[in-house]
């Protein structure tokens, strides 16, 4: 399953927030990728996301695959909106 | 026990262990393993390991500097988690690399990623993966890594030398005193001594080869020594001589509200030296009637681009609101020589010294230099401020900084910006060539400031830094006390107020020179201030005006010196 976010971070994917995204999908089993200017990254990999440098106001789409992937999804939504960081579109 | 002898350059006893500050050795081999699954073992062991190490750091963190700084711990964790740079350093190990050769070519690979990407903030990324690469690397080597910002009990650091960013990250809490190798009386760890009150001795050549790291060691300010693995009647000793110590401080309290005035009732101003906002505090404590020298560089260093007008608009008026109408002598901005910035990515010069420096570097810099002004512009309505130009040689110089200035001024008030109207400007006399012309230089500038860390260099011709010709380094050489008395004339003779930021203003043997000469203000650090006053309440300035012809013919510093301690010590 996958889901498009529109990153809303004011300084873009940093340090800060991609730690908060990946801290949340560790815990699962599914593999979860993060695509950007269609370059998909592990997003369980800090380095992977960092290195995306994905800046404020862009759209980012996340994939998910395997038994908990809806639960994943499930996580990914609820730190984006809660931390600020992202909205789904 | 063992005794190291070096340059005392800050009062005090401290009696803590040591601290060393040494880079730890992480080379390693690059070798051929067989058994590829106990070598991955290996590497997953320190993994845990280094993760533990970074827990702790990261609550210590959390507390001491709040979770949003700590969060970059936080990330570091995540580096060693990630199953990307994990996967690759164990695919190497599986094809038959060590472990430290397959973290240095993974974590390498990554460093030279970030560092070409075309965004600051991600290439500074690359200090995050050099990091926690370093730790784990560590871990692997079995070598341990100091960490600075984890202290938890009191402490003497020992390093080669301190560099402002380590000083930068130290918990200076618990830090009790410095002992360095390398150094001089102003060298960075001397002036950060005497502004944290805590004894230091530099210069001991050899102390990291000798102290330990954890071993207790007595560390004597006043003599330059450092003594190791002392014996317990010799730690009872310096107990003895600390509490002394602390107690002469005592004796020292009254003057802090007294007003600094000679035995025979002659009026000076005793000033503080700051480098950061929070010196404001110690020089307060200290009983400082004023700043004479606030040095702007901390805004500017430590740091990835310049700080924006506002920035600096925040930390002057702070400062400003802080002192309560005092008067502040502000340094416009004085970098280069020995004080570099990253981001300016000024070209290595033979001779940085003499070099494009300070303002030199400002009036070529304009877009930088303006901002400090305007900033210092907009604050001045919150105090009683007063600017001054670092490093100028030539008039020339000083009225094209005035002039920026006032055009700065004019464009702030005419878009309606509050500008007090009373700011003084003056320069630093710090160069013989304005030393000599101090007498042009009082037509043109509301006050003088010696600056005579730099004078003394320039006028001797010796380099501070360089310990082989530090004794060549001589605050009371005849002709650096002849220099002084023409720019103190020169200031009387235009009815200009003459002020001395050095390190000099507060040296006891100086002091009453200074005062006989007339000097105005003295500034200097937080720990100098209430000696000076207690010192000066004891002189008196007629006497010692009567003795200054005698001293300036006097032929050498030691000279000068024995003749102070002989006659001026005290009013008759």
């Amino acid at each position: 399953m996958e889901k498009d976010f529109k990153i809303t971070a004011t300084e873009g994917l940093h340090a800060r927030p991609i730690a908060l995204l990946v801290n949340a999908v560790m815990p699962f089993e599914a593999e979860v990728q993060l695509t950007y200017k269609d370059k998909s990254v592990n997003m369980k990999s800090i380095v992977g996301v960092l290195s995306q440098g994905v800046a404020p106001g862009s759209i980012v789409k996340i994939s998910a695959n395997g038994p908990d992937a809806e639960p994943l999804m499930q996580a990914v939504s609820e730190i984006m909106s809660t931390k600020g960081i992202g909205e789904e579109c | 026990m063992l005794e190291l002898q070096g340059i005392a350059v800050s009062d005090g006893i401290a009696i803590a262990n040591a601290y060393c500050l040494v880079e730890p050795d992480l080379s390693f081999e690059k070798f051929f393993v067989s058994d590829t699954k106990s070598e991955i073992k290996r590497l997953q062991e320190a993994i845990t390991q280094t993760k533990k190490d970074l827990q702790e750091t990261l609550v210590m963190a959390e507390s001491k500097l709040g979770e949003e700084k700590a969060a970059i711990f936080a990330a570091h964790l995540l580096l060693l988690e990630d199953p990307e740079i994990v996967g690759a350093i164990e695919a190497k190990i599986s094809n038959g690399m060590n472990a430290e050769c397959a973290l240095h070519e993974v974590s390498t690979m990554y460093i030279v990623l970030f560092e070409q990407m075309d965004n600051d903030y991600m290439r500074e990324r690359a200090a995050d993966v050099s990091d926690v690469s370093k730790r784990l690397l560590a871990r692997l080597l079995k070598v341990e890594i100091p960490d600075y910002s984890r202290l938890s009990s009191d402490i003497i650091i020992v390093a080669k030398d301190l560099t402002p960013s380590i000083t930068a990250q130290l918990d200076t809490a618990y830090v009790k005193g410095f002992v360095t190798d390398i150094g001089g009386k102003t060298s960075h760890s001397a002036i950060l001594a005497r502004t944290m009150g805590i004894p230091a001795v530099v210069g001991t050549k050899n102390a990291t080869a000798c102290i330990k790291h954890g071993t207790k060691i007595i560390v004597d300010g006043a003599a330059g020594k450092i003594i190791v693995d002392a014996s317990r009647e010799i730690f009872e000793q310096y107990e003895v001589q600390q509490n002394r110590y602390l107690m002469v401080e005592q004796k020292l309290a009254p003057y802090r509200s007294l007003a600094s005035i000679s035995a025979d009732g002659y009026r000076v101003e005793i000033a503080g030296n700051i480098g950061k906002p929070e010196d404001v505090e110690k020089i307060l404590e200290a009983g400082a009637e004023g700043i004479g020298l606030f040095r702007t560089e901390f805004l500017y260093m430590e740091r990835q681009r310049l700080p924006d007008e506002e920035e600096q608009f925040t930390v002057y008026r702070q400062i400003l609101e802080k002192m309560q109408g005092k008067p502040v002598v502000v340094r416009t901005l004085d970098i280069g020589g020995d004080k570099q910035l990253p981001y300016l990515e000024l070209p290595s010069e033979m001779n940085p010294f003499l070099g494009y420096r300070a303002i030199r570097l400002c009036l070529q810099e304009q877009k930088m230099f303006r901002s400090q002004l305007r900033a210092l512009l907009r604050a001045s309505v919150y105090g009683n401020l007063k600017i001054m130009f670092p490093m100028i040689a030539t008039v020339d110089e000083f009225r094209a900084a005035k002039e920026l200035l006032y055009e700065e001024k004019k464009r702030l008030v005419s878009s309606g910006a509050a500008v007090s109207e009373t700011i003084e400007i003056g320069l630093m006399i710090e160069i013989p060539s304005a030393a000599i012309i101090a007498d042009i230089f009082a037509q043109e500038a509301d006050f003088l400031s010696i600056g005579t860390n730099d004078l003394i260099q320039y006028t001797v011709a010796v380099d501070r830094m360089n310990e082989n010709v530090s004794a060549l380094y001589q605050p009371c050489h005849p002709a650096v006390l002849r220099l002084i008395k023409m720019v103190i004339d020169a200031a009387k003779q235009h009815g200009k107020w003459v002020g001395m930021c050095g390190e000099m203003a507060g040296d006891k043997v100086a002091v009453p020179i200074l005062l006989g000469l007339g000097l105005d203000e003295f500034s200097m650090d937080a720990s100098s201030i209430l000696k000076t006053r207690a010192q000066i309440s004891k002189l008196s300035k007629e006497q010692l005006t009567a003795h200054i012809e005698t001293i300036l013919k006097l032929a050498t510093a030691g000279d000068v010196e024995s003749y102070v301690q002989k006659h001026l010590t005290s009013a008759e």
